[in-house]
């Protein structure tokens, strides 16, 4: 089977950050001797090279479908990547300490792209319920929050603690959306996987529930959506803090 | 480069997330469109012989740019050789658009910074990291912006 060597060759020595790298020991195929390579391991393609500054690698360990387990090897720090499967075969590896063996087993064990994309899934969703939720709240405050009387919004804003800068979305129910330095959602009108800044737009949504026209828009019924939502961000963040003052380091 | 061809083609016969059979071509001279079927697994996109269990090869989706091209046809190269292109002609546009949509999607890094982009948003809006219940949030993969080894 052909394989976009020349790409994963590109892929592998390229500029795209590492999830992780390092030397380790990797038992030959057919003979028990250990051999020192440098691995890097992006996404879930594990690369190893013969040495640090090689042009290409060795070769790539595909992570799709594996277990990474510790093993009983005459080499200490050792543990394996196992496929399923009769005749598949089992890498063993070695690390240099307890702390790397233990850095590698873990972002090993999570590399596979349908990890990933378990992890996605369930965020996207708890995104999905949460604007939900500010969704059903919103219904009355179609307009975005232009200019409003001054009078009646002033008063709210000196009675709520400080909350992020609320923008508009299409429907009108407000979405925090700073960037604190975080990448937008990425842009499918470009490449894949390269790191081009376009339109960031973000993945598609349920359609939301549209929102009921002729309710009056009034500072005041604008101010008591506002009251809400603080007191329950307010809760939020109370919560959290008491899960910091907890038993953490 | 050696690979674990063995797992690379269980991959290949597991359950697509889009296959279909469509003309492709491969940049190579002379090279002209032939029936494949093209099936997209992960962030792999393997091509058979329309009656073949085992692909002719596979094309891992990273760092790679896709293209509408001109009617029903979508080409995929990668980003240190654009003029390489493989070619896909699709039965009718509407084909083509979906398989363009979802191969932009396919890259484990596109994965990555979805999760970054929901982390931070949840993140805003609850106070609380997400990744936390998972005991993943301090893993280098997961960071806000570059993350560096």
């Amino acid at each position: 089977m052909k394989l976009n060597e020349r790409s994963l060759v590109f892929y592998a020595t390229g500029d795209s950050p590492a999830d992780n790298a390092g030397f380790l020991y990797k038992r030959g195929e057919r003979h028990t001797a250990y051999h020192r390579r440098w691995f890097v391991l992006k996404g879930n393609m594990l690369f190893y090279f013969e040495e640090r500054d090689s042009r290409e690698p060795v070769g790539v360990i595909v992570l799709e479908g594996c277990n990474v387990e510790l093993c009983e090897a005459a080499e200490s720090y050792a543990f394996a990547i196992r496929f399923g499967g009769t005749k598949s075969r089992t890498y063993v590896l070695a690390a240099e300490n307890q702390a790397a063996m233990e850095s590698w087993v873990k972002s090993l064990s999570r590399a596979s792209f349908d990890y990933m994309r378990l992890v996605v899934r369930e965020l996207e969703k708890q995104l999905q319920e949460m604007r939900r939720g500010l969704a059903r709240g919103c219904a009355g405050s179609r307009e975005p929050p232009g200019p409003w009387k001054p009078s009646g919004l002033e008063q709210c804003r000196e009675r709520l603690p400080a909350l992020p800068a609320i923008l508009p979305k299409e429907n009108g129910c407000a979405v925090w959306n700073n960037v604190l330095g975080a990448e937008r959602l990425p842009d499918t009108s470009g490449c894949a996987g390269h790191d081009e800044e376009g339109t960031p737009r973000p993945p598609p949504l349920p359609p939301r529930r549209r929102v009921s026209d002729g309710e009056a828009q009034s500072p005041s019924t604008f101010c008591r959506l506002h009251e809400q939502y603080s007191r329950e961000v307010a809760r939020l963040r109370q919560d959290w803090q008491q899960r910091q003052r907890g038993p953490r380091p | 480069m050696r690979y674990n061809e063995r797992e690379l083609l269980s991959l290949a016969r597991q359950p697509a997330e889009k296959a279909a059979e469509i003309r492709m071509s491969v940049p190579k001279k002379g090279s002209v469109l032939k029936k494949r079927l093209v099936k997209l697994v992960v962030n792999f996109l393997f091509y058979f012989r329309t009656d073949e269990a085992e692909p002719i090869g596979a094309l891992l989706l990273e760092h790679c740019k896709i293209t509408k091209e001109e009617e029903n046809i979508f080409s995929i190269s990668f980003i240190e050789e654009p003029e390489r292109k493989y070619c896909f002609e699709c039965a009718t546009e509407e084909q083509c658009q979906e398989w363009v949509e979802a191969l932009k999607r396919a890259s484990y890094e596109f994965l990555r910074r979805s999760l970054i982009f929901y982390r931070n948003e949840i993140q805003k809006m609850t106070g609380k990291d997400p990744l936390e219940q998972y005991g993943i949030s301090e893993e280098a993969r997961f960071q806000l912006g570059t993350h560096r080894q």
